[in-house]
């Protein structure tokens, strides 16, 4: 049995204790400004193309960027990413087409990808059960003497669900080399976190499964980033799990389909939207005097310019063959399987 | 050939198994130290080692959960649900994730991997360790489904399910687990998905069955011995289904009676019906009948002999039939 200390409940915090993070030099944080802006591009446009009738129903992670970039940031490569629906776009940062993702939000079959070409695997719909799939792909790993860790994200609401609970508990007793990333927004859809648990903090639940809990401002990106590479270092190091809890709370819809004005608390929403995220790294980058107006111009340029051949690309695509529709049912497919409602 | 019992022959497979292939690992309740509690991974941890036949948590979901991983990272997961109704919570897996995900990475990942447990009633047993789950698994596209009546074909189905590229569930009777030793093939040995078993010829009526009722239905074939000619087909395997055998038997002696213990309403015996009716209904010299469990719960052991189809109630519905 492992002694494990019971999370802190302190928020980690760089940005406003204007702290460094040892390792980062100029390069590697425009890098990880880079991919906040990539992706908060990509979400910005994607709630357009959603009104525009160019894509389905969204679901928005404006403001979540850095969590997404801080702890994709903290991996190397060959560590596996297990997003749920409010990470759809997280390939981004491996490299994945913007294109790949605008087709799966336009229910295209383009939309799917190989996990093993990025490391990501696909995007999880229902909640948390894909816990236990990047706990059994760290141990898998791990079996056979393979470095790589997995990090699974989901939300506040993610730790009511039993997925959840038998995720992490094989987590800790296989001591399998993951991080269990949980994006506490607040809300899930329109219940608060009040109504998922009666925990003082989500990051005490860590100590029930015998591995460490951190708990991080999720809009401070260093902080985040910070956590993460220590538990993949930790994972690596043959020293198992570890459960992060960002901080945040989402100051968009849940999705495009969703009014929060019934809901949530306005006057905390506007508040959040002007200690956003990206603006805090955007403001701390200038403290450093590693970013100017031009840098910055040029930055979200080249980001409005990926989305721009993205979506292009992506109408570009022929409508699917609707033979497709029996396509990778299975590998093997039994005979019947095409057998339909022509009797 | 060993003369084995259905559940020695299934440790046989295993043995084989994960001696031929290094990426073959078992896990589940008590497979590991206990060696299962029917003894089917028996031998496997001290032979193989403690990181290919693991003691997991008691948590279906997350066997079944961690095993789409552990497929993601080149492993062909053999899981064991400790009894048939206990396999429930992993159903949230089965059918969320296992037979979706090949599809889902548009054909780039396979899960070859294997759900297996012992199934069935009439082994006097408490509650929820009796069910006949079959229909919640073969109607969920992605996943195979076999269920074997015999030792040989426990070992050769379990075999082909560990090789195959899709997941595969193996429901095994445990009625029959230990009832009757018969040869089974040494070494390697697979018995192809998707091929039923002729178990009796016959030219008066077809008695379709799998898993335990297909020794019932030989029964009912003995029984019947003098007044009709019964054929018994034993499905073997219900996803793939050897559609032609079982027409090709309809047509033959044009009367069909289909025995499943799992309760009637949506269950597999009338895809079945249904199937002979859309394809063998000129073939057949009266209605497809079903000898079938009852839309309740599985009853407490005491009066379970009533819910269980028995050789009298097979009996029942095929002079029902030749009567017609």
């Amino acid at each position: 049995m492992a002694r494990v200390a019971p999370g802190e409940h302190e928020l980690r915090r760089v940005i406003d204790d204007d702290r460094e993070v040892d390792g980062l030099g100029e390069h590697e944080l425009l890098q990880l400004y880079r991919s906040m802006v990539l992706l908060r591009t990509y979400d910005e446009r994607s709630v357009v193309y959603h009104r525009q009738g160019r894509i389905g129903t969204y679901a928005i992670f404006w403001n979540h960027e850095a969590m997404q970039a801080g702890a994709v940031h903290a991996l190397e490569d060959e560590d596996w990413i297990f997003p749920s629906y409010r990470e759809s776009a997280i390939g981004l940062l491996r490299g994945m087409p913007a294109a790949t993702i605008l087709h799966w939000w336009r229910g295209h079959p383009a939309g799917w990808w190989n996990p093993a070409d990025y490391n990501v695997a696909s995007i999880c719909v229902p909640i948390a059960t894909h816990v236990p799939h990047a706990v059994g792909l760290a141990w898998g790993k791990k079996l056979k003497g393979e470095s790589a860790v997995s990090i699974a994200f989901f939300g506040d609401g993610a730790t009511s669900e039993g997925a959840f609970h038998e995720g992490a508990n094989f987590a800790g007793v296989m001591q399998a080399p993951a991080i269990l990333f949980c994006n506490n927004n607040h809300w899930a859809i329109s219940t608060p976190l009040s109504a998922q648990t009666h925990a003082a903090a989500l990051v005490d639940k860590a100590v029930g499964y015998g591995m460490p809990g951190v708990r991080v401002d999720g809009g401070d990106v260093l902080a985040v980033f910070e956590a993460t590479r220590e538990a993949a270092e930790r994972a690596r190091s043959g020293g198992g799990p570890t459960f992060i809890e960002a901080v945040s709370y989402r100051a968009a819809p849940h999705a495009t389909a969703d009014d929060p004005r019934a809901y949530i608390d306005l006057e905390r929403v506007e508040q959040e939207k002007r200690n956003e995220c990206l603006g805090r790294y955007e403001r701390y980058l200038r403290r450093l005097g590693l970013l100017g107006d031009e840098l910055e111009a040029e930055i979200k340029n080249d980001a409005a310019e990926a989305m721009r051949a993205g979506i292009a690309a992506a109408e570009a695509e022929p409508e699917p063959d609707a033979d497709l529709l029996f396509e990778h049912a299975y590998v093997d497919p039994p005979p019947g399987m095409r057998e339909g409602s022509d009797g | 050939m060993a003369e084995l019992l259905m559940v020695e022959a299934i440790n046989d497979a295993f043995h084989v198994e994960l001696d031929r292939d290094d990426s073959v690992m078992v896990m589940g309740e008590d497979v590991g130290r206990a060696g299962g509690v029917f003894r089917a991974t028996a031998g496997l941890r001290e032979r193989f080692g403690d990181r290919r036949c693991v003691d997991t948590p008691l948590a279906e979901a997350g066997i079944l959960g961690t095993a789409v991983g552990l497929c993601m990272a080149g492993w062909r997961p053999v899981t064991e649900m400790q009894y048939d109704a206990f396999s429930y919570p992993c159903l949230d897996q089965l059918i969320t994730h296992v037979g979706r995900y090949h599809w889902r990475t548009g054909g780039g990942m396979e899960f070859p991997l294997v759900i297996r447990m012992p199934y069935g009633g009439g082994v006097r047993a408490p509650e929820l360790h009796d069910d006949s789950p079959e229909t919640y698994y073969v109607h969920t596209p992605g996943v195979k489904v076999a269920i074997p009546s015999t030792p040989a074909d426990a070992k050769g189905l379990l075999a082909a399910a560990i090789r195959d590229p899709d997941p595969v569930v193996i429901f095994e009777p445990k009625l029959i687990y230990r009832s009757e030793r018969c040869e089974v093939p040494d070494g390697d040995y697979v018995v192809p998905l998707g091929k039923a078993r002729l178990a009796r010829e016959g030219t008066d009526v077809t008695l379709v069955a799998y898993g335990a009722m297909v020794p019932l239905c030989e029964r009912a074939a003995d029984e019947l011995e003098g007044e009709a000619s019964v054929e018994v087909l034993d499905l073997r395997s219900l996803k793939p289904l050897d559609e032609a055998a079982l027409l090709a038997s309809a047509a033959k002696t044009g009367r069909v009676v289909i025995v499943q213990e799992a309760p009637r309403v949506n269950g597999f015996a009338g895809e079945l019906a249904a199937i002979l009716a859309e394809k063998a209904i000129l073939d057949l010299r009266g209605p497809v009948l079903r000898v079938t469990g009852y839309d309740v719960p599985y009853p407490y052991w005491k009066i379970e002999d009533t819910y269980m189809p028995s050789v009298e109630r097979v009996v029942g519905a095929v002079r029902k039939l030749l009567a017609f």
